[in-house]
């Protein structure tokens, strides 16, 4: 069975920024394995610009931002092979896989870094109610249809949810001649960036109706319409309110969910909320060597953060490869306080974290004026004022080691909302 | 041309006749008014092989039910679909209902249905952890079983091509008529002529009827919402859960599904319009309301679909099949409700005998029982695998990797007889969009390869034939160049 330091499934902008890191770092021999037929993951579909901002201080589109970690990738010499589809990782972490060239193989890796991105949440899991005619797409298929493919997925649009694949799409759809004639978000308020609710609807004249969902689908071969209604707090349609639109096109924008089947089987330890593995400082998973980053980890709003964590995980499995990483001695759980859905990384072993470690949260509503706070057992440790923050937009703080090993047997690290 | 048998409905019923009548000396056409088989009322159904403990002791649906279900193993090994008998349990919470559910079981060895067994509470609960406790009791039924109706439907229809039946879809029936000794069907597409018609038309199958008969009937769509959970939550029950049948039928149930999923429903509600397959709020909400009263902690956030079907309810809740008095030649197979898919294959068997009658048909002696379904990759070992992937590098490429379903499934699911056309005929046959996805990731790559397989442009891939077509036209640069790609050689 061939052997590998380090096998990165998937090829989009965590896989290659961990292989970069991973190569620079010391590994010896990476491989990426990609189930699509080119590299650089979701990125090639995102031809709108704003990418790289933090990483290259430039403006970049997505096959842009790809790009140039395909080249860095290339030019360390790291293998992909695309078209490859992983069927299974034992927790030996002999990894099964399959492409059309070589059929089903086997390989040995040394450590894991899982980054199988995330999927589109579809209408089944919201349960919207109605016909099911064709016309009904989530944002990213239709992206990709437009944006790769070269075709209009319909005319005149709805757009249900307000995540920044369907922000972007109103106006990608909008630029093509469609109609978009309103995009409606169940939440009282918006879940993308507001840069994208600046440029990609109020530019246009499209208007966001927050508390608004689909009430029903009609139309049996071809979309014909939707009614939308105004949500109480619970979440319920108000009698009443309904409006009806016609319109030829629904695009779903209603949220991601990390790709975690592989994880799962191989028996990774999943968190709730994240839907994607507990990792530690290291961005290490329950099983030592399996790494986890990008979207499969949790879903994030910046491919920036994502190529950043990603880099972490690729010199973490570089350092566990070579025998650098010093064995897991008991963690210190990062707990999600009042205001906060979830931490990432969920656990840290002090003896292992750098002198400032990135922890990236999400809160669990829009808070303004509000005062962030990290606790070590109780004690205030690192606070910040912000004047808002929102569920739409990731929180980082970076924790200092010192402040962590001075709590002598520190126990857990509570991050909070305490005013706001 | 004069046919002898004119089949109206490509629905389970009416590829069961055809495939029985194609063991005949006959000629006969299958008309369709959708664009593939199985598109109504057997598409959307609880999947379900009911052992045949409901029907009234001494009736065709009681005699039919039990024969189609002793059948279906036979059947899922000669033509190649998945069948499996997990057993039924009937739950009653009421200890004041235990008389019903004994004269259920009482009714059940009336039907001459075998292995029934009366269980208390415990032993319920033994076998199925997740029912709710203090239930009464429960009836087992170790026959009942689970099956896939696309997969039968499909096979039962490329079987019957294979021996001769030809298939007409997208060919909707406006009337049928006598003309002297034989029947004149009138369709959007020509007039057929047959001796004989059979009336398979599910929740239209009074339409027809009536065209012909003075005795009418009259069907009532009944509809059934569902909701469908995702393959993690495929084990939560073992065995199909029913709880005590009521006035509208055998009330909501739980099940695993051949495919692994989880399946819930039906509710049950009488409504006027045949075309009435839209779900509703409350209709998902009493699904998911009167599921919990039988099976405990539900994971119903783990919903991958929902959607409904309408059954052919005829007012007496009888399955009408024979010739009516007044149309010699004309033979029903209406009122076909529950359980209808579980004795499509007697329904078949019966319908054929009376068109062989009728016609004094002789049998063939070139029949072909055998059909082989689409090949799954995934059950071969993995020396076998490569084998087929050196041979034919399609079965190495996966397309839907919900489901695991590579490009040369969905190949052969196009080039076989009766081949699927759309994205929905690719869903049924190869289970390709089917899965927690729900197409997102593989619908542009089906797209492309029917496109591809059929030589049509991509513009008339349709989601279910008719007006369905998926994309609407090029976007304003047309084609996006191959070199603006990222590739593999940038």
């Amino acid at each position: 069975m061939r052997a590998y330091d380090i096998v990165i499934v998937g090829g989009g902008p965590a896989g290659l920024a961990a292989a970069v890191a991973a190569k620079k770092a010391g590994a010896g021999d990476i491989l990426i394995l990609e189930r699509d037929r080119e590299m650089g993951g979701i990125l090639n579909q995102c031809i709108h610009n704003g990418f790289g901002l933090h990483t290259f201080q430039e403006e970049l589109t997505g096959p842009e931002y790809a790009g140039r970690f395909l080249a860095m990738a290339r030019q360390l010499g790291i293998p992909c092979e695309i078209d490859t589809m992983v069927l299974e990782i034992g927790s030996d972490k002999v990894v099964t896989a399959m492409n059309h060239k070589k059929g089903m193989f086997r390989i040995r890796a040394g450590a894991v870094i899982l980054a199988m991105g995330c999927r589109e949440r579809a209408r089944g899991a919201l349960q919207i109610p109605g016909y099911r005619p064709a016309g009904i797409f989530s944002a990213g298929t239709a992206q990709r249809l437009v944006n790769m493919e070269g075709y209009m997925p319909g005319r005149e649009v709805v757009i249900l949810g307000s995540g920044d694949i369907g922000l972007i799409m109103a106006r990608r759809m909008t630029l093509e001649g469609a109609k978009v004639k309103v995009v409606a978000e169940r939440l009282p308020y918006c879940g993308g960036l507001q840069r994208n609710v600046v440029q990609c609807l109020e530019d246009y004249g499209i208007p966001l109706k927050l508390c608004h969902t689909v009430v029903d689908i009609r139309g049996r071969e071809r979309l014909e319409g939707v009614t939308l209604a105004r949500v109480d707090e619970s979440g319920r349609p108000i009698p009443g309110t309904e409006e009806d639109y016609a319109c030829d096109t629904l695009l779903l924008s209603v949220g991601l969910i990390p790709e975690n089947e592989l994880s799962r089987s191989m028996g990774v330890e999943m968190d709730r909320i994240t839907a994607g593995p507990v990792v530690n400082e290291s961005l290490e998973t329950n099983i030592p060597g399996v790494f986890a980053c990008g979207n499969v980890l949790h879903v994030h709003d910046l491919v920036d953060y994502v190529s950043e964590e990603a880099a972490r995980a690729g010199e973490n499995a570089a350092r566990f490869v070579r025998g650098l990483l010093p064995e897991c001695e008991g963690a210190v759980s990062v707990v999600a306080g009042r205001g906060v859905r979830y931490c990432v990384p969920g656990r840290i072993d002090i003896t292992r974290m750098a002198e400032r470690l990135p922890v990236r949260f999400r809160v669990d509503r829009i808070y303004k004026e509000a005062l962030l706070t990290v606790r070590c057992d109780g004690k205030l440790v690192l606070h910040k004022r912000k004047k808002m923050i929102k569920p739409g937009e990731m929180e980082e703080i970076l924790l200092p080691r010192e402040k962590c090993l001075a709590q002598s047997g520190l126990r857990s690290i509570v991050i909070a909302v305490e005013e706001g | 041309m004069m046919y002898d048998v004119c089949i109206i409905g490509a629905g389970v019923v009416g590829c069961a006749v055809a495939r029985e009548l194609s063991r005949y000396e006959v000629s006969a056409c299958v008309i369709e008014r959708c664009e593939d088989v199985c598109c109504g009322t057997s598409k959307a159904n609880s999947a379900i092989i009911h052992a045949g403990y409901d029907a009234p002791a001494g009736s065709l649906m009681a005699r039919l039910n039990v024969r189609g279900n002793e059948r279906m193993e036979e059947l899922s090994r000669e033509l190649d679909f998945p069948f499996r008998r997990n057993g039924s349990l009937v739950v009653c919470l009421d200890a004041g209902e235990m008389p019903a559910l004994q004269a259920l079981y009482e009714r059940g060895l009336a039907n001459n249905v075998k292995g029934l067994r009366l269980l208390s509470g415990e032993e319920a609960l033994l076998m199925e952890p997740h029912l709710q406790e203090g239930l009464a009791g429960a009836l087992y039924a170790p026959t009942g079983g689970i099956i896939c109706p696309f997969l039968l439907t499909i096979a039962l229809a490329e079987n019957a091509v294979v021996n001769g039946v030809e298939f007409r879809f997208n060919t909707k029936v406006n009337s049928i008529g006598r003309a002297g000794d034989h029947y004149l069907t009138e369709t959007e597409n020509g007039a057929v002529e047959s001796r004989c018609v059979v009336n398979a038309a599910g929740v239209y199958a009074d339409v027809f009827h009536n065209m012909v008969s003075e005795d009418k009937i009259h069907i009532t769509p009944r509809k059934g919402e569902y909701c469908l959970l995702d393959r993690s939550e495929g084990t939560h029950v073992r065995h199909t859960i029913f709880m005590m049948p009521g006035r509208l039928g055998k009330g909501v149930l739980v099940s695993p599904t051949v495919h692994g999923n989880l399946i819930v429903g039906p509710t049950a509600a009488d409504i006027g319009d045949k075309e009435g397959v839209n779900t509703t709020r409350e209709g998902l909400e009493e699904v998911a309301a009167r599921a919990a009263l039988t099976v405990k902690d539900l994971p119903l956030a783990q919903v991958i679909t929902s959607f409904a079907g309408l059954r052919a309810h005829e007012d007496g809740h009888a399955f009408i099949i024979g010739e009516p008095k007044d149309a010699e030649g004309f033979v029903d197979a209406a009122g076909i409700e529950s359980p209808g898919l579980s004795s499509a294959p007697a329904i078949g068997e019966m319908v054929a005998d009376i068109v062989r009658g009728r016609l004094h048909l002789h049998k063939k002696t070139d029949f072909r029982a055998q059909r082989t379904g689409i090949l799954n990759p995934a059950r071969l070992e993995m020396a076998e695998r490569n084998e087929l992937i050196c041979r034919e590098p399609a079965y190495g490429k996966i397309i839907c990797r919900c489901e695991g379903v590579t490009e040369g499934e969905i190949v052969d699911a196009i080039r076989r007889p009766l081949g699927a056309r759309s994205l929905d005929g690719i869903k049924r046959r190869t289970r390709a969009g089917m899965g927690r996805c729900q197409a997102g990731f593989c619908s542009p790559r089906v797209m492309e390869i029917l496109s591809r397989e059929l030589s049509l442009p991509v513009e008339e891939i349709t989601k279910a034939g008719g007006a369905s077509a998926i994309v609407t036209g090029r976007t304003k640069g047309g084609h996006v160049l191959e070199s603006s790609r990222m590739g593999d050689n940038l």
